[in-house]
């Protein structure tokens, strides 16, 4: 039976109609064309399909779309800032060469600004256990680390507080 | 002053913006106006024959567009996936090779093999639906092991290849092997295998068909690294279409490592089946059937043997191998366990004599092909392995019994008697600059240290070398390649200055849009954003082989410099009709076209747009327009090489390693850009340590099922399992033969890795009198060697 779901996607409201096994990521990326979210695995593991739902980070994959119904979900096409300013993590990636294919990037980048938020001041340690649930095959991982560390430090500058309030 | 985007600038990539804010354009991303979607029933036995599909049900099942078999496709006189190398055996006989249909003939040969395919408006209808055809298995005897495949009493996997055996190949000098192991004063022996590996590239494969009725133009949109290629093996070979009626796009693809390389059935299938139903049709894997379907690495069965003088020095090698090529002849699966293998064992030594026999057997699994380093991570494993063994037997430090054999750097080029000439390399060189690097002096203190809180500690080397940038196609075609190996690029300047440059070379990670763009902003001077590059479309480029085997920059690129020179030469020709001067008065220097001697000068910019505003042009002799294109065709291999030192400690109670150090010194020739050139090597260490530690693909020989056929099962490194990276390099040994000097990068790590990591572990257990561990070294492997060590030396 189909159902109707609503949300927040990156500011906006969106409604549609959908079956009630519509996972969360199909909804994304097959119902609002928001094609960002990835999907690289079937069992939960590989993280490329991470978003933020209601400011938390979720493997969309394992979500059903009805399960945020009425949350507010944040991709990664609705991270950077609307003129296009990308998010300090965003910048740290690039910066860093955090990102090789550019498959796993977005769930990594989620992955890493919802680690931040979490822990302003993440040591290698912290970064290495919290990206656990995000495979990457090309970077080996080390570019990915140094990354996160200079986009905490860039999230914690006082101007970047300030534009993420 | 140098260009700041210019070669040997970390130039920060040009195409991480769109892969940041989630506008890369994957294969999975595109939709079409009326667009299918298309779900493979896959068989679930290793080895049964088809009596019978019943579509039925499938076909009554909602949004069921068809239901397509191989009968269908025979129908259609679809042919079978071509083989591009082809091997002969030691009697001079050609490899065997069956049939290899996109969807299984009467007989399924592996779990995943397809059968048939369900088409529907959704892929959850799709997928409903393949669940309700019925297929009527009779289920035969298999075999998943290839040192079972060899034996009387296996299951035969293809009636025309007796006893599995697909080639019995050999290179090298018996005779002279022989007689260098009858004077030996030291051997050194190892039985190894080199494990089975899924290369996991995090996009699944995908492919979208479509077909334009009003000009019978197909289009192929696909996970490939190299469209062309594809566009010729399909469209010639299997499906019958015309080059000019076919167009394979391969856009932003989302990591290869070899496994996307290969001309796949589905990719056949969703082009026919396009045209078949008059509607676009989409495939994209599951993981899961990424798992079953990719093409695997490796799987290599080995004895070896070192014979040496009293002093270590090596006098000769003999190596038997074992391959298993899976279930059917995948595109390049031949040439990897024999010419980009064996070809490899000489490594960085001076091995006078060596002999090589590899056999080739068909086994019920899915196909095994390149993966990152192919064959040659195999080569580097098994000398590297042995070497260790060799220092042991002979009594020689395992840094001092590689330096003992090096070729020196002052015997280049350099002959190997398996083959290949080396043009370039300082192997003691790298090992110097490794040394204090990783302070060997101080591995006995650590140790020390270690041991007092009850961890064993082991330091292990790798002293690879590596043949890339494939090929001279003349030698490639000697050696059975059935297409050349050269490389296109064509540069166009535009009217107002910027340009684009096609590439038939392939990025799927590699940061070509930057790398290259650096090549053209150095030598025109032009700011590196007016610089596209555009690669991964056949109606776009004029031709390409792809990338893989670390080939783009030293083939692709070197296309890229050909055609630059053939611009250059125009250019000139240009500048000196427009400064009336002679065109051998014409001097060029960072893109400014200057008469000698004068301030009189033309920026390529100006250059550009009289070229297409040819008002006064002698049209006789000069031509409007600045686009040039040229094909490379390279003159060798390129030889990159390098020391990877690992250190590794072990919790004798938990068996679990870890990686505490690891450090690369790699000679890739001549860097354009650093950033780009280490974040390659670290993402290729991290494959050799997954090969090393984690990763392994296993099938159950009894129910020939992949034991392992997800991310719950088979050990992806994670960010966890693995420390940062010291990484080095020098470029005082370039390429002698390209006119970069590059030698190539991508798959370095990969290659020189486990060899490193294994050499650690084993040197970590020596104590426990361990010699040899087959990879993946996993704790419970590692705590069964410490608990089945002889009791005296685990007391000492």
């Amino acid at each position: 039976m189909p159902c109707t779901v609503t949300m927040t996607v990156n500011g906006k409201t969106v409604s549609r109609e959908v079956e009630e096994r519509t996972l969360l990521v199909t909804f994304l990326r097959d119902h609002l064309s928001l094609t960002g979210t990835h999907v690289g695995c079937d069992t939960s593991q590989c993280g490329a399909c991470v978003v933020h739902v209601d400011g938390r980070s979720v493997k969309s994959c394992t979500t059903l779309a009805v399960q945020a119904n009425g949350a507010s979900v944040t991709t990664i096409e609705g991270l950077a800032a609307a003129d296009g300013t990308l998010h300090p993590m965003q910048a740290a990636f690039r910066e860093h060469h955090g990102l090789q294919c550019g498959f796993c990037t977005p769930g990594m980048v989620m992955s890493a600004v919802d680690l931040v938020r979490n822990n302003p001041t993440p040591t290698e340690h912290d970064i290495r256990d919290g990206l656990e649930g995000n495979i990457c095959r090309c970077t080996g991982y080390h570019n990915i680390v140094k990354a996160v560390q200079a986009g905490a430090e860039a999230m914690n500058s006082p101007s970047a507080k300030a534009a993420a309030e | 002053m140098a260009n700041p985007n210019g070669v040997g600038a970390s130039v920060r990539r040009l195409e991480d913006p769109r892969f940041l804010t989630g506008r890369g354009n994957y294969t999975d991303d595109f939709k079409r106006p009326n667009m299918t979607h298309l779900v493979h029933v896959r068989s679930p036995y290793p080895h049964a024959l088809v009596k019978g599909i019943d579509a039925s049900a499938a076909l009554a099942a909602p949004g069921v567009v068809a239901v397509l078999t191989g009968a269908d496709m025979e129908a259609d006189k679809v042919g079978s996936l071509p083989c591009g190398w082809q091997i002969h055996s030691k009697d001079g006989s050609p490899m065997k090779e069956p049939g290899h249909f996109p969807l299984a003939r009467g007989r399924v040969r592996y779990v995943g093999d397809a059968v048939a395919v369900v088409i529907a408006e959704t892929k959850d209808q799709a997928r409903d639906a393949a669940e309700l055809v019925v297929v009527d298995y009779e289920e035969l005897p298999a075999v998943t092991a290839s040192t079972r495949a060899v034996t009387a009493e296996a299951p035969q996997v293809h009636d025309e290849a007796p006893g599995n055996l697909c080639y019995d190949w050999h290179l090298g000098d018996k005779a002279a092997v022989d007689a260098a192991f009858a004077q030996a004063a030291h051997v050194a022996t190892i039985d190894l295998v080199n494990n089975r590996l899924v290369p996991n590239a995090m996009e699944p494969r995908a492919a979208l068909g479509e077909y334009d009725p009003s000009n019978g133009e197909y289009t192929l949109t696909t996970t490939s690294q190299n469209p062309h290629v594809i566009r010729l093996l399909m469209g010639a070979f299997v499906l019958g279409i015309p080059e000019h009626k076919l167009r394979v796009v391969a856009p932003d693809v989302g990591g290869g490592f070899g496994s996307k390389i290969f001309h796949y059935g589905e990719e056949a299938v969703v082009t026919w089946a396009a045209k078949k139903i008059g509607r676009p049709v989409k495939w994209t894997a599951d993981r899961s059937e990424s798992f079953l379907t990719d093409a695997h690495g490796r799987d290599h069965v080995s004895h070896a043997e070192m014979a040496m003088d009293q002093d270590g020095h090596f006098l000769a090698l003999r190596v038997s191998t074992l391959a298993n090529l899976g279930a059917y002849l995948s595109t390049f699966a031949p040439s990897i366990p024999t010419y980009l293998y064996a070809t490899l064992l000489a490594g960085q030594y001076k091995t006078p004599a060596i002999y090589a026999e590899v056999k080739a057997v068909f086994t019920n699994t899915a196909p095994v092909d390149a993966y990152r380093g192919a064959g040659r991570p195999e080569a580097c494993y098994l000398i590297e392995r042995l070497v260790d063994i060799a220092a042991g037997v002979a009594g020689l430090d395992r840094a001092e019994i590689r330096r003992r054999n090096f070729i020196p750097a002052s015997a280049m080029p350099y002959q190997t008697p398996v083959a290949l000439q080396y043009d370039s390399g300082d192997f003691a060189k790298n090992l110097d600059i490794a040394l204090p690097l990783v302070d060997y002096d101080g591995f006995a203190a650590r140790k020390a240290a270690s041991k007092a809180k009850g961890k064993l500690r082991g330091i292990g080397f790798s002293t690879y070398i590596e043949a890339c940038g494939i090929a001279p196609s003349n030698v490639a075609g000697a050696l059975g390649a059935r297409a050349g190996l050269y490389e296109c690029a064509e540069v166009r300047f535009h009217p107002t200055g910027s340009v684009t440059v096609f590439t038939g070379s392939h990025s799927h990670g590699q940061g070509h849009e930057t790398t290259f763009a650096q090549l053209v902003a150095e030598r025109f001077g032009v700011p590196i954003e007016n610089v596209e590059i555009v690669h991964g479309d056949t109606a776009k480029i004029p031709f390409g082989m792809g990338t893989y085997g670390s080939r783009s920059l030293a083939v692709g690129g070197s296309a890229l410099v050909k055609a630059m020179d053939k611009v250059e030469r125009k250019a000139k020709k240009i500048a000196a009709h427009m400064l009336e001067a002679a065109e051998t008065d014409i001097e060029v220097k960072d893109g400014r076209f200057t008469v000698a001697g004068t301030d009189k000068s033309l920026g390529i910019g100006d250059i550009a747009l009289q070229a297409y505003v040819p008002h006064n042009f002698p049209l006789d002799e000069l031509e409007p327009g600045l686009d040039e294109q040229a094909f490379y065709d390279p003159k060798n291999f390129t030889y990159p090489n390098g020391c990877h030192v690992c250190e590794v400690e072990i919790d004798p109670d938990t068996g679990v390693t870890q990686v505490v150090a690891f450090s690369a010194v790699d000679d890739f020739g001549n860097v354009i850009n650093p950033l780009i050139v280490e974040g390659q090597v670290h993402g290729g260490i991290v494959q050799g340590i997954g090969q090393a530690l984690l990763e392994n693909c296993v099938y159950d020989d009894e129910s020939g099922q992949l034991l392992t056929g997800s991310y719950m099962d088979y050990c992806m490194p994670r960010a966890d399992d693995v420390p940062s990276f010291t990484v080095r390099y020098h470029e005082d040994q370039p390429c002698t033969h390209n006119p970069l000097g590059v030698k190539g990068c991508g798959e370095a790590g990969t290659i020189g890795a486990s060899a490193a990591v294994m050499n650690a572990v084993v040197d970590a257990l020596s104590a426990f009198g361990v010699t040899h561990l087959d990879m993946p070294a996993t704790p419970e492997k590692v705590w069964r060697a410490i608990q089945n060590a002889t009791p005296a030396l685990a007391a000492e």
